[in-house]
């Protein structure tokens, strides 16, 4: 945002609190007046969206704490005693582990939205490798949640996702003993999962206002890719964008809300109603849906270490995605291949979700490793290419002209 | 005057780079007792050792015990599982090597150097390995696979007769404890 509006408040006190803190004034700059394009459509209000289902995973999992207890012999009952003693407990642990699954659903269409527009170009790159760090930190907080309840599943999760360290060479074991504080997945395992899976959504709450703060900076981008030249362009942040957030909350809690309230169970795996045994391993074990893209890549690479780089490598590849994409032009609506390619990278990433799900043997391993491989192209290979052989399509002069041709 | 001017600048330059020294080693050195609270601590590595009684376990079976909070298979093999184990050339293994903590790291995978405990002492029908896939951790099943030995049901893992890595993605054999005979049918494992 360009030059600091000088706002007069009547009010004695609010004058007062200004003067020696100016939030007032940044609250109305920021989330007020803010200028926002003209032309953003649905896709833009994830971010919302994402935003909203943490402070629900915050306030759900505050009061989870107050009747959880995170030890081996008493984790699982506790989870147990919330479902069937604590008044309205059912209802909190499901819209806490529910919960988990829209957040991810949002982030996910947040994050695509995000590569079919272009948004992470100049002058956003800050922003969006910020994103590709909320991203991280909330698959590591949602799997230790995951640890917590201490079922089957929860404790042969941990078992894998932990072991994926003993691959690094010389330094594996002694970093997944101190991983674990012990020989096994055991009890120091679930209170410093515990603790640290407390910790990480406020660390999530501050890498999100870097993320608004970096975003207030340079503006929104918009659905056409082009910059905003005028006011003409713009609308004041509320109540034009505020409401139709708004609105895109409420369906997307309505199908949020479904889930918790008659299927709470879908999403999840039915093995983790069975209290974690360290001698029997379930015979297939699978992360939750969120992780299966990763998952399948991981189990593509026949080589234990090379599966692990591969994985860890599919997320830190797109902090480098500014610099790879070397179009000029941001927005797909103006890409006639690049709009091609982005669609076969969203059905790669669903092939690759879809084949994490199934034994890793066979057609399916085929599949993922076919997929892995034209995941990790697009970006190597495809979006640098593209951005030198493709002719984009005439762009509008601004916003306004691009708003105003389609009505 | 000039020199004193300079002689003062390097020696508020010394001054501010040995604040500044001290500043960042101790903050270095107090950031280790926070790493190294979570490596296994003396309660856990007190819990180091335990004791098998064998003579109760028929040919053909099996048993699972916990060490360390490990899964310790402990299979009574029979004359045909011992007879295959033996009969395997080296040359048919992925893992050539015991992975048997009781011998030097690099002995290789004989049926009987999987069979040897710290003492030396051999004792064929007596296989006793740590249950943990050594691809990522699962606990193999018994009876199961190609080999007649162990199946990973996690990414499918076949072990033969010996515990030994034959297929699937596990990169070694499964690893033998530290363990001795203390008398002709008890065992102590660590
Ligand atoms: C980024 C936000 C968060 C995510 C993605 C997340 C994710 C999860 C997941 C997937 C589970 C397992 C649910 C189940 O299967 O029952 C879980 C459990 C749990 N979480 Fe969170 N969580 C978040 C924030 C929090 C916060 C802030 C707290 C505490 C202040 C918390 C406390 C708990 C507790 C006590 C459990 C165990 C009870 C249960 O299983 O329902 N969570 N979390
Ligand atoms: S953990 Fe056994 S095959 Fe992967």
């Amino acid at each position: 945002m360009s030059g600091h509006a000088s706002y007069e408040f009547k009010n004695p006190v609010v004058r007062w609190i200004e003067e020696r803190l100016p939030i007032f004034s940044t609250i109305r700059a920021q989330a007020v007046d803010f200028p926002t394009p003209r032309n953003l459509n649905y896709w833009w209000t994830f971010g919302g969206i994402a935003a909203t289902m943490l402070v629900v995973q915050i306030l759900t999992g505050i009061v989870l704490v107050m009747h959880y207890t995170p030890h081996v012999s008493m984790a699982f009952d506790s989870v147990e005693h919330i479902m069937r003693d604590v008044n309205y407990g059912w209802l909190l642990r499901w819209l806490h582990a529910n919960g988990a699954s829209f957040f991810f659903i949002a982030v996910y269409i947040h994050i695509f939205r995000g590569l079919y527009y272009g948004s992470y170009k100049a002058p956003r790159e800050v922003l969006w490798m910020i994103g590709v760090l909320i991203f991280i930190a909330m698959m590591a907080t949602a799997f230790m949640g995951y640890v917590l309840p201490w079922g089957q599943m929860s404790y042969w999760g941990a078992v894998v996702i932990t072991n994926l360290f003993s691959a690094f060479p010389i330094i594996g074991e002694t970093i997944v003993q101190w991983l674990w504080g012990g020989f096994s997945v055991g009890n120091p395992t679930l209170q410093r999962f515990f603790s640290l899976h407390y910790l990480l959504p406020f660390v999530l709450a501050a890498l999100v206002f870097l993320h608004i703060w970096a975003l207030h900076v340079v503006g929104n981008n918009n659905p056409d890719g082009i910059d905003v030249k005028s006011e003409e362009d713009t609308l004041p942040f509320h109540p034009y964008y505020t409401m139709k957030d708004l609105y895109a909350i409420l369906v997307f809690f309505l199908v949020y809300l479904g889930f918790v309230f008659y299927s709470p169970w879908y999403l999840g795996h039915s093995i983790n109603f069975a209290p974690a045994n360290p001698l029997s391993t379930p015979a297939h074990i699978v992360p939750e849906w969120y992780f299966l893209p990763q998952y399948a890549m991981l189990r593509a690479i026949p080589d234990k270490l090379g599966g692990v780089l591969v994985m860890f490598s599919s997320l830190i590849i797109l902090l480098f995605l500014p610099w790879l994409d070397t179009s000029k032009v941001r927005s797909n609506r103006y890409r006639p291949l690049g709009k091609i390619f982005f669609w076969l990278f969203v059905i790669t990433c669903l092939t690759l979700g879809i084949a994490g799900s199934q034994p890793a043997e066979g057609a399916w391993l085929t599949v993922a490793r076919i997929a892995t491989a034209f995941y990790f192209a697009y970006f190597l290979v495809i979006l640098p290419l593209l951005g030198k052989i493709e002719r984009p399509k005439p762009m509008p002069a601004s916003i306004t002209e691009a708003v105003l041709s389609r009505h | 005057m000039s020199t004193t001017t300079a002689q003062d600048v390097s020696r508020r330059d010394f001054l501010y780079i040995a604040t500044g020294t001290v500043g960042a080693v101790g903050t270095a050195l107090a950031l280790w007792p926070f790493i190294d609270q979570m490596n296994p601590d003396a309660s856990v590595l007190a819990l180091a050792s335990t004791e098998f009684d064998l003579a109760p376990l028929q040919e053909g079976q099996g048993v699972t015990i916990k060490w360390r909070g490990k899964p310790v298979f402990i299979r009574h093999r029979t004359e045909e599982e011992i007879k295959k184990a033996k009969e395997t050339p080296l040359a048919e293994l992925k893992d050539p090597i015991a992975r048997n903590a009781n011998l030097p790291p690099d002995a290789p995978a004989t049926d009987e150097n999987r069979v040897k405990d710290g003492t030396g002492k051999v004792n064929e029908k007596y296989l006793v390995q740590i249950g943990i896939c050594t691809h990522l951790g699962c606990v193999p099943l018994g009876d199961a696979g190609d080999y007649q030995g162990w199946f990973c049901p996690c990414h499918g893992s076949h072990y033969d007769e010996a515990g030994r890595i034959r297929k699937g993605p596990a990169p070694r054999n499964l690893d033998i404890p530290p363990y001795k005979y203390i008398s002709d049918t008890k065992i102590v494992i660590g």
